[in-house]
């Protein structure tokens, strides 16, 4: 079957048509476990996630701040596979007809096969890839891939891409751009960057993708801030963090996830 | 020798990667978006300065009167008559100040860090040498300095950290993955990532993303011009062979360039065999890993069939490093330069006889090579020439020899300590 890109596009159209903001929550694979990932991306989406991003961990996360560095550790401890991963989508997808991305380091893609990889994503369901160490100078491959299994590629722009560079990258990319909001890695942050405003400003004037805002959001007055200026808020870190904090007890995880997809929800609906 | 030596030798022609920054198939440059205009920064200012006269004239100066070059080139003959009796020479990297080559690029990347406004410099390191260059360059040119060292490294290497605190710089301990190198690089790249307005990465070896790979190497260059010009001067001919050890393949690049276009030279890379390729406990990435992309760039790496980087393994912290460059990558593909792998036994084995026949201890990494030395003349036999890379001083490595060779005179204090790193290393694992 062909990927879910559309499905993707529908959801952050239905967004903009609410004026809100679309709310993309970030979880890895196989953390807890493969199990109790696949029951905490449903309960994000129950929760009122319109978009899920699996990530696949990786031995040498180096965009990834402590937290996501100790679940993508979680997992590959505990064996977790691309099958996983995939099946995560999989299911996800099943069970609730949502769009669903992958975002992975470039290496474990290059390695698996970027046609398997690109066609086996697509078949599980998924809606796309956000490859956040490919640069688009690199991507050619990866994008003829995508096009053809009906996936988004989605790029990251940061506050120190110059404007002419922005233009190549939204030119490349499909689905949405994901902007970063400040300069470092993943992570809670006491207040998004303040780049964060020029940089969604910068981007639009170069593209008619949606912007969607990522790095240092972990609550709704900080997703109603962003929820402002950007067509997505993008959260990751504080629903990993959650999970950490429940220590083992996975339906206390996964009541934490869910409440707070449904804080982060009413946040995007604010647009303080 | 001229008055105004010229230490400062960058690309040739011809042997500048592509553009995009790729050695054939190996190279170019898997960063963050985050990233890309500083490391965009980094190659335009590099440009600059190779055209413009008082940038070399700096790094001329500097390596002349702070380094001590040029750096000796030493016969061994008692080392010598366990190789087959081949003679053999030494190009003495070790005596440069800090004690090792990693001074050559550090005093170039420092000159490029001022030039472009930065205030800050962060460096990995494995063994402490590539940190305890960097610190004292950041100490001679006022530039602030934080070094990311793996907390396995830092024990085994105790030395060094000390010696970085005492020039000013602040040492990091990295508890994240396997706690060597490859994960000091990980958090480099974080705090770059986070810091990179005022911040220079000063990287420490031929790896990274492009520039880093013809950068490093150009700075490196002159150790294999010197050796070359040297040998020539003292034997009137060219070596049989080149040999280097390689970890992320810094000295070997420096010394291999210059003998790219002497066809006859053999190009000889030791990689560390730790306790032998064949148990999975090595370092040994060209002769045992798959191309794959690590730190930026794509090169050989060790890794699993689903892209996972594979912890490596090696007595000697500078080699114990699951990447390398890609210019070897592409130098093991074309069949220029040939690569083999040596184990810490045999490496500490060479350490022990270059000590005891010509009292000169040579650092760990530096003994991979001397071990694959005396295998290749061997095979070679007595008319063979073969000039080694001494990439660095014994001196840091005293601590982990003494436990191997049991020169300590009491045990109790050494089993603590080994008891304390097997503790980490299980951690880690």
């Amino acid at each position: 079957m062909s990927g879910t890109v559309e499905l993707l596009r529908e959801a952050l159209a239905t967004a903009k048509a609410e004026n809100r903001a679309a709310l993309i929550a970030y979880l890895p694979a196989g953390f807890p476990t493969v199990d109790g990932g696949i029951a905490a991306v449903k309960a994000v989406f129950d929760g009122g996630a319109d978009i899920v991003e699996v990530g696949l961990p990786h031995s040498d996360p180096v965009l990834d701040g402590p937290v996501i560095q100790t679940a993508d550790d979680i997992a590959l401890k505990n064996g977790v596979r691309i099958a996983d991963v995939l099946r995560t989508v999989r299911e996800a997808y099943e069970a609730t007809g949502k769009p669903l991305l992958v975002m992975t380091y470039w290496n474990p893609v290059d390695r698996y096969g970027v046609e398997r990889f690109a066609a086996e994503l697509a078949e599980a369901g998924g809606a796309g890839c956000i490859l956040p160490d490919l640069p688009v100078e690199e991507s050619a491959g990866w994008r003829a891939a995508a096009e053809r299994h009906g996936l988004a590629t989605v790029f990251v722009v940061a506050p120190s891409s110059r404007d002419e560079r922005l233009a190549k990258i939204t030119a490349a990319g499909s689905g949405f751009v994901y902007a970063a909001s400040l300069m470092g890695v993943t992570g809670t942050r006491a207040s998004v960057g303040e780049q964060a405003a020029g940089l969604v400003r910068r981007t639009r004037a170069t593209t008619d993708l949606p912007v969607c805002v990522g790095l240092g959001v972990s609550d709704a007055v900080q997703a109603a801030e962003v929820a402002a200026f950007a067509d997505g808020v993008i959260v990751g870190s504080a629903f990993v963090k959650r999970i950490l904090d429940a220590g083992g007890d996975e339906a206390a995880g996964l009541a934490a996830v869910r409440a707070l997809a449904a804080e982060l929800a009413e946040g995007v609906r604010k647009r303080a | 020798m001229p008055e105004k030596p010229d230490f400062f030798l960058p690309d040739p022609e011809g042997l500048s990667p592509s553009p995009e920054g790729y050695f054939g198939a190996f190279g170019g440059k898997f960063i963050p978006e985050a990233l890309v205009a500083a490391v965009d920064e980094v190659a335009a200012e590099y440009e600059k300065a190779k055209a413009d006269p008082a940038f070399a004239a700096e790094l001329n100066e500097l390596m002349a009167n702070y380094t001590g070059r040029p750096s000796a080139l030493t016969e061994v003959p008692r080392f010598a008559e366990q190789a087959g009796g081949a003679r053999v020479f030494l190009k003495r990297e070790d005596l440069n100040h800090t004690g090792s080559h990693k001074i050559n690029n550090v005093l170039g990347q420092a000159l490029l860090t001022r030039r472009m406004g930065k205030t800050r410099v962060i460096a990995e390191t494995g063994a402490g040498q590539h940190g305890v260059a960097t610190a004292t360059a950041c100490a001679l040119f006022g530039l602030e300095c934080t070094i990311y060292m793996g907390e396995v490294d830092t024990k085994r290497q105790a030395l060094n950290v000390a010696r970085m605190r005492m020039l000013g710089a602040e040492v990091v301990s990295v508890t994240s993955g396997s706690r060597t190198l490859k994960d000091a690089i990980n958090e480099a790249f974080r705090d770059w990532v986070a810091n990179v307005d005022r911040t220079h990465y000063l990287f420490g070896t031929v790896a990274g993303p492009h520039p880093f790979p013809a950068l490093v190497r150009d700075f490196h260059r002159v150790i294999g011009v010197e050796a070359r010009r040297q040998l020539l001067e003292r034997t009137g001919r060219l070596p049989d062979a080149a040999v280097a050890c390689v970890g992320g393949g810094s000295n070997a690049m420096g010394l291999f360039h210059a003998f790219l276009p002497d066809a006859g030279v053999r190009l000889v890379g030791c990689e560390p065999a730790g306790h032998g390729v064949e148990t999975g406990e090595h370092a040994a990435t060209l002769t045992a890993g798959e191309p794959g992309i690590l730190h930026g760039s794509r090169s050989y790496v060790l890794q699993d069939d689903e892209g996972q980087i594979t912890e490596p393994y090696s007595i000697s912290a500078g080699l114990d490093y699951p990447g390398v460059g890609p210019e070897h990558a592409y130098l093991k593909d074309s069949g220029r330069a040939e690569y083999r792998a040596v184990t810490d036994d045999a490496a500490m084995q060479a350490l022990r006889l270059l000590s005891r026949t010509e009292g000169i201890i040579p650092a760990i990494e530096s003994a991979h090579a001397l071990a694959g030395a005396l295998d290749l003349g061997r095979e070679l036999g007595p008319d063979a020439l073969l000039l080694v890379n001494l990439s660095g001083r014994g001196d840091k490595d005293m601590d982990t020899a003494a436990r191997y060779f049991r020169l300590y005179d009491s045990d109790t204090e050494v089993a603590a300590d080994a008891a304390d790193i097997a503790e980490i290393e299980r951690d880690a694992k």
